[in-house]
């Protein structure tokens, strides 16, 4: 029982992580109806940039939001100048940019601050609760609860957040209704961005901060993102804790899985999901009349 | 009367084909003006050229402005509000949601909130549906809805393409007697895009007959109607 506890504490850890990941995955849907292959790259170089900002001497929270800035103008900038010119091009061609910008930033954070592992210090007070789960894991559910409750807010009651969802959906209708849809794509990346860092800055200190720190995490991230259905943030976020629970207990109590086939695990996951509800466990099914 | 729409040679083209060659038209303020012509004409082109939607050029001025080549949402906050060619419903938003997003350049707070009100009680179909998922309306709801999101923006003018496509010739007749009241009570203008040659001519006062991008015959909708040619190929009878 004690050994059941533990892993799902721990799951629940790791979940978190998923879960500001899935978070930031289905932001960027919503914007922009697909992936962004390079997301948990953007994140992992905004990490970098707090890092950086602390190296130099700026208190915590400060530098957290001050990095938070930073991501959402670096997902605005890359949108207006990477995306926008391509937005008629094939998928084929976003696909080329996408891993292009992850081949960029991967190596452009190896290049300024080196491929060696750098300690990331966490806000949370060091210890745990009687050894099951950090204040660090907490404090990353309750940071990850927050923004899941802000972009509710955001998206139900804000005009702004209407307007965005709308313009996802139907960009040509949005445009009639007078919504500047290029804007909305773009605030979009910002907002992914900016959720892609947080969830950056509280991965690291439990990862360590390397270019490569969101190669797996990212997967994991789609997975539960797609597992809580795409374009629901609440189902993302379930999704993340769910994937972190369910990749323990397997690791734990089915031997030959063990911590080598985890990965395998999710995306099996994914694939199960996706048979049985194509529309993700807590996604809405759209029927749609002609 | 003054003109509210005035549009010069207009030409409007998808890729490198031409499908408007210099059309030429105009719309009273407070009229209805109806656009004829059979499948392919280039009606519903002549609408999206007039919004920014489709490549053109020529002069639209509204209301003594000219909006040629403004982007097709500039065009909706001057006061233009298009219900598109198939309704264009957001389908995965609710009903009131899609009614908000017509008023979503709007600023007036409590004129939204009244409006709303006002669209239930012109279609109380969408006052039951107001938190149904649009796209799970039947057609006839999507296309009230699509006609009241398109007056939540408090147009002054109105493009509207084949409203009656698809529909029940009773839900039809209901639709127009809205529109007519609309354009009587609110001073709305219309531009009516129809195959349904006998209802637009019975709304509108002024009509245009389009052939393969081009103004074939134009005039009061009383003289249109009465034209033996008109009768023959677009009234049937
Ligand atoms: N997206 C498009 N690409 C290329 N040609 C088009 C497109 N839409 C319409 N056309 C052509 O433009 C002409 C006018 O079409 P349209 O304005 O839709 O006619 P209507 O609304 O009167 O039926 C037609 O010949 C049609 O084939
Ligand atoms: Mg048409």
């Amino acid at each position: 029982m004690e050994l059941f506890l533990n892993q799902v504490f721990s799951g629940l850890a790791t979940g978190s992580i998923y879960a500001a990941v899935a978070l930031a995955v289905v932001m960027i849907f919503l914007a922009i109806d697909h992936f962004n292959f390079a997301q948990g790259e953007m994140a992992m170089f905004s990490t970098f940039v707090c890092w950086a900002l602390l190296d130099a001497g700026t208190p915590y929270w400060l530098a957290f939001i001050l990095t938070i800035a930073f991501a959402f103008a670096f997902g605005v900038v890359i949108e207006r100048v990477l995306f926008r010119p391509l937005h008629s091009a094939p998928v084929l061609s976003h696909i080329i940019a996408f891993l292009g910008l992850f081949f960029i930033l991967n190596n452009g954070a190896g290049w300024i601050w080196d491929f060696t592992i750098k300690p990331m210090p966490s806000p949370f007070p060091e210890g745990s609760i009687s050894g099951l789960i950090s204040y660090h894991q907490i404090g990353m559910i309750g940071v990850v609860l927050v923004m899941l409750a802000l972009l509710f807010v955001f998206f139900r009651f804000t005009s702004v957040g209407l307007a965005m969802r709308a313009a996802a959906q139907n960009p040509e209708s949005a445009r009639l209704c007078g919504i500047s849809v290029g804007w909305m794509i773009a605030l979009g990346w910002g907002m992914a961005s900016a959720i892609g860092a947080v969830g950056g800055m509280l991965i690291a200190p439990v990862v360590f901060l390397e270019p490569n720190m969101m190669l797996g995490i990212l997967l994991y991230g789609f997975a539960a993102a797609i597992v809580g259905g795409i374009t629901n943030p609440a189902g993302a976020v379930a999704g993340g804790f769910m994937v972190g629970v369910l990749e323990n207990l397997v690791g734990t109590y089915i031997p030959f899985v063990g911590s080598e086939l985890k990965l395998t695990v999710a995306l099996v996951l994914i694939v199960a999901v996706l048979m049985v509800k194509p529309s993700g466990l807590f996604g809405r099914t759209t029927v749609t009349r002609v | 009367m003054a003109a509210l729409l005035e549009v010069a040679d207009l030409s409007a083209y998808y890729g490198p084909t031409k499908v408007l060659h210099g059309i030429s038209f105009s719309l009273d303020e407070g009229g209805i003006t109806t656009i004829l012509g059979a499948n392919g004409a280039g009606k519903t082109t002549t609408l999206r050229a007039l919004c920014g939607m489709v490549r053109s050029v020529g002069q639209v001025t509204l209301g003594g402005e000219a909006i040629t080549g403004l982007a097709t949402e500039s065009v909706a906050k001057r006061g233009v509000a298009h219900v598109p060619e198939g309704r264009g419903t957001f389908t995965r938003l609710s009903t009131e949601e899609n009614l908000r997003l017509g008023a979503i350049s709007r600023r007036d707070r409590d004129g939204v909130e009244a409006d709303l009100e006002r669209m239930y009680g012109y279609f109380p179909r969408l006052r039951e549906r107001r938190q149904q998922q649009a796209g799970t309306l039947s057609g006839g709801e999507q296309q009230m809805l699509a006609i009241a999101r398109a007056l939540m923006l408090r147009p002054r003018l109105m493009l509207l393409d084949e409203p009656s496509f698809g529909l029940a010739p009773l839900i039809v007749q209901e639709m127009f007697r809205i529109l007519r009241r609309i354009n009587e009570e609110e001073k709305v203008s219309m531009l009516l895009v129809e195959q349904n040659a006998a209802l637009a001519l019975d709304l509108a006062d002024t009509a245009y007959l389009l052939e393969t991008g081009r103004v074939a015959m134009s005039g009061p909708a009383k003289e249109i109607v009465a034209d033996e040619q008109v009768r023959r190929s677009y009234l049937g009878y």
